[in-house]
């Protein structure tokens, strides 16, 4: 692979899972300062796609494909256009400067590799979602976000709740993932390719399918799971239970937005119908007030920024939902401003727990004397967040009331709007001040400014924030609106001013918002006391519902394995055999295939002899009074079985046969020694009749099975491949053993594979019993 | 059973059987026999062993661990499969060469390599199996 242009993104991609190795051994030699070295990685991978920006803002794309399974034409291609370089440079760009954070914020955390080496693992993961060109790669990427969030959110695993969240928000973001993967293989039948780059060029096929709902809900409910859009939003603030540098880079600037991206890029083929601009604007509109209402309850800092987050993603959902042109560029600048401020402020956050020992609103105050740089982070970001001049979040409200507005429905989706970015505004005044400003509060720890690993990520996002909003015109034609083309699916590129050319609706509605959030601000002492008595009158959430429906499926698994394991080793091999007699001589009744009987009387006196022996092992067996002689007994019937292999010229088996028996025989009278039964058989007469007809029935059908397949025409071709060819190609006279371990070769690893296999188990099992029982003899066993 | 014939005869006859075990083992290829029954015999000769003398004894003539004897039989029969492999042949294709050995020329095989390997899987699995049951009648 080439070290430069198109191919080179290979590397990129491949540079996050070399950095999740390397970790590990890094952070053993240089500890927390193994931070910088790694960050080269992503921030390589960043200038790698930065390279792109030139080329997408003339409205090129560019792919580049590996040979992958050549045999089934399966091509591991990547798909570049606005959208995805877009998300891959804030994948990687934040996933720099939170490699840095990570590392200042894990100082001297004993799993510090281990928490890297998963983050990058997650990067990778990330990357792999969002230049997949085949749908089936996005998939496997999209999961393996899901499992690295899961580690992530689970990383201090000591905890019962970071146990609980992530398993939640792996099962929740899982099943979204099974949605996705029948929405999109239903997808690629219905467009005619599993690539993306066809797919999205198929124009109104899709649509125009009728599987087009199924297609939508299944897309749909992949990306509301991922992007925790309400009902589902549930998991999101519960896996802030993971460490702030995840909460700032997964589940705030990348992860959660792998929903969003996933509505986008199918917004070309799956957009502007009915059902997507009903639906999608609903929920989002839904989750972004609920996001709101509920931040405004929290008075942990972390937890007011995750609802603000869900808020956030609500109203990305809403506007691309809109499928108004203006609308998605407001999406687009929106998430784009989101990922700067609230990956910056969660690391504010993180700081600011760090160096004060709490992020309590109510236990922090006028830190900004000691954590200057910090606190302007927060202010910058905040302002931002609270869409407030000179900065990205601003232009994006600007763009986003100017779409909605004019969309379909506008109305309602601008009252959403607008209630939202006002509570939004308030909640973004509340992160920045109380802790900052006003009386100094006395903290758990004395308070002072973070190390620079702590504090370079949240500063430079916040510079960012408002460098993109003084130089948006050129940022805009650069990266927004080659991803908004992207997203349409047409060419898109009006420009964009910081400061509004006229008196439009949209300012009036800025306006509006802030005097709202203002009067908010206000209040929010008081409004957090009727939020929580309101939901406390509700006393339900999903959350709780998560609960419940979990506890439904432990009490129906219990119950179902109770009823089908009960225990009794009787009962189970009665239960098998049953279904061999059935399963044998079903058929045979229904078909009336019976084998020919004929020519059974045409034995030879030997072989009547042999047949007589067997028949009197079995009696013997059957009336044999003790346990240990029965299974001895048994041994008579195996030696008469392998006579007669002998007799039709099989030496082989019956070698094999003669010795099976014998080791059977050792090994069953060894188990009678190790279980405690009684010696003699205690079955109630009738059982016996049961068990009796039971194993008539078997061996009866076993051998009308048997005669039936001999008297069947036979197809030489095998055996005489085997006899011409094991002496000349094989260089053996024995055709069994040569089948074994040449021809056939490979069945005999599988089949030594599972006598091993077997061994283990059987020595396990044998090995645990004593113990249970307190056994002290155990101990001797190797 | 225990008897004091049986326990004087038990050695010299699992030391006979064990290598009639190797033989049948290593002629497999042209006559009747083979890994799988070679194992099975070389269990039996331990099993009849460790009845005569008790199972410690038998651990003792074993050396190592059954199961590890099980698991480097499984390891030669993988790596048997490899050489093909490297010489650009699809996998398990079998390769001959003849070694001279006191005037006259052995066929050494990876079909060779491939049987002892069965040969150990089995004998290290099975008698596991039977030794540690035998383990509590001591």
């Amino acid at each position: 692979m080439p070290l430069f242009g198109v191919e080179a993104t290979f590397w990129a991609l491949l540079g996050p899972f070399v950095a999740a190795a390397l970790s590990p051994f890094l952070v053993k030699t240089l500890k927390h300062n193994a931070a910088w070295v790694l960050a080269i990685i992503p921030a390589l991978t960043f200038i790698q796609f930065l390279s792109f920006v030139p080329g997408i803002a003339e409205g090129k794309i560019f792919k580049a494909s590996l040979e992958w399974v050549p045999t089934f034409n399966v091509n591991f291609s990547i798909y570049l256009d606005g959208l995805s370089v877009l998300f891959a440079l804030l994948i990687s760009g934040i996933g720099t400067l939170i490699t840095l954070y990570a590392g200042g914020y894990l100082k001297d955390h004993k799993n510090l590799g281990q928490f890297l080496s998963y983050l990058f693992l997650f990067m990778g993961a990330m990357l792999g979602v969002v230049v997949a060109d085949n749908v089936i790669t996005l998939f496997v990427y999209w999961e393996l976000t899901s499992i690295t969030s899961f580690l992530l959110i689970g990383f201090d695993h000591l905890r019962r709740t970071s146990r609980r969240s992530a398993m939640q928000a792996l099962v929740v973001t899982g099943s979204g993932g099974l949605a996705l993967m029948a929405g999109l293989i239903l997808a690629g039948y219905q467009g005619g390719s599993f690539e993306l780059s066809e797919l999205l060029s198929s124009g109104d096929v899709l649509r125009e399918s009728p599987y087009y709902t199924a297609i939508f809900i299944l897309v749909v409910l992949a990306a509301f799971t991922k992007s925790a859009q309400f009902p589902f939003h549930f998991w999101l603030p519960n896996a802030m239970e993971a460490p702030t540098p995840v909460s700032a880079y997964l589940h705030s600037a990348t992860m959660v937005k792998a929903g969003v991206y996933l509505l986008m890029r199918m917004h070309p083929v799956l957009g502007n119908t009915e059902l997507w601009m009903t639906v999608l604007p609903i929920f989002g509109g839904i989750t972004l007030l609920v996001g709101t209402i509920l931040g405004i309850r929290q008075t942990d800092l972390k937890l007011v920024l995750a609802y603000t987050t869900v808020a956030s993603l609500g109203l990305l959902v809403m506007l691309t939902g809109t499928s108004d042109p203006v609308a998605i560029q407001g999406a687009v600048i929106y998430l784009f401003a989101h990922s700067l401020f609230k990956g910056s402020l969660f690391m504010v956050v993180g700081t600011v727990d760090h160096e004060s020992g709490t992020r309590d609103l109510n236990r922090v105050g006028g830190l900004f004397a000691f954590m200057p740089i910090t606190g302007t982070a927060a202010v910058l970001s905040a302002l931002s967040m609270a869409g407030l001049l000179p900065l990205v979040g601003f232009v994006a409200k600007e763009v986003l009331y100017d779409g909605t507005w004019h969309a379909v429905n506008g109305g309602l989706w601008t009252g959403f709007a607008v209630l939202g970015n006002a509570m939004m505004f308030a909640l973004a005044a509340t992160v920045a001040i109380k802790p900052f400003f006003g009386a100094k509060v006395k903290t758990p720890k004395v308070a002072h400014e973070g190390t620079v690993l702590l504090i370079a990520g949240s500063i430079t996002l916040a510079v960012l924030g408002l460098a993109a909003g003084v130089f948006i015109a050129s940022v805009g034609h650069q990266l927004l609106s080659p991803m908004t083309s992207a997203i349409l699916g047409a060419p898109f590129d009006e420009e964009l001013h910081l400061l509004p050319k006229y008196l439009s609706p949209a300012l009036y509605l800025s306006l509006v918002t802030i005097a709202l959030g203002v009067i908010i601000f206000m209040y929010m002492d008081k409004l957090r006391v009727i939020v929580a008595d309101v939901l406390r009158t509700i006393g339900w959430g999903p959350d709780k519902g998560f609960d419940q429906v979990l506890e439904i499926i432990i009490r129906f698994a219990t119950a179902l394995t109770q009823a089908v394991q009960t225990g009794s080793m009787v009962t189970y091999m009665r239960a098998t055999f049953t279904v061999i007699a059935l399963v044998l001589i079903v058929p045979m009744i229904l078909t009336g295939n019976w084998p020919n009987l004929e020519g059974i009387s045409s034995f030879y006196a030997y072989e009547w002899f042999i047949a007589a022996i067997a028949v009197i092992g079995v009696y013997a067996v059957l009336t044999a009074r003790y346990r240990v002689t029965a299974i001895v007994l048994l041994g008579i019937q195996g030696f008469a079985v392998a006579l007669i292999y002998l007799l039709f010229g099989a030496p082989d088996l019956s070698f094999t046969q003669f010795m099976v028996e014998t080791l059977s025989v050792v090994i069953l009278a060894l188990v009678m020694t190790r279980l405690n039964l009684k010696p003699t058989d205690a079955r109630s007469s009738r059982g016996k009749v049961f068990d009796i007809s039971l194993s008539v029935l078997c061996g009866a059908g076993i051998s009308m099975l048997l005669m039936s397949i001999v008297q069947l025409p036979f197809d030489p071709t095998l055996s005489e491949f085997f006899t011409q060819y094991s002496r000349t190609i094989a260089h053996g006279r024995n055709i069994v053993n040569v089948v074994l371990v040449d021809f056939r070769g490979f069945d005999t690893i599988g089949e030594i594979s599972v006598v091993m296999v077997t061994g283990l188990a059987v020595l396990a099992l044998i090995r645990v019993r004593p113990k249970l029982n307190g056994n002290s003899g155990s101990e001797k066993n190797r | 059973m225990n008897t004091l014939i049986f326990r004087t005869v038990a050695p010299y006859l699992s030391a006979l059987m064990l290598l009639f075990s190797v033989f049948v083992l290593l002629r497999g290829h042209n006559e009747p026999g083979g890994g799988f029954i070679g194992g099975l015999i070389a269990v039996s000769a331990f099993a009849i062993y460790g009845i005569g003398c008790g199972v410690s004894a038998v651990r003792r003539a074993m050396k190592f661990h059954p199961m590890s004897i099980a698991a480097s039989g499984l390891l030669l029969a993988v790596v048997s499969v490899l050489p093909s492999l490297f010489l650009n042949q699809p996998a398990m294709t079998s390769q001959w060469l003849a070694v001279p050995f006191l005037g006259t020329k052995i066929d050494l095989s990876t079909p060779l390599f491939f049987d002892i390997g069965v040969y150990l899987v089995v004998v290290g699995a099975i008698s596991s199996i039977a030794l540690s049951l035998e383990e509590r009648a001591d």
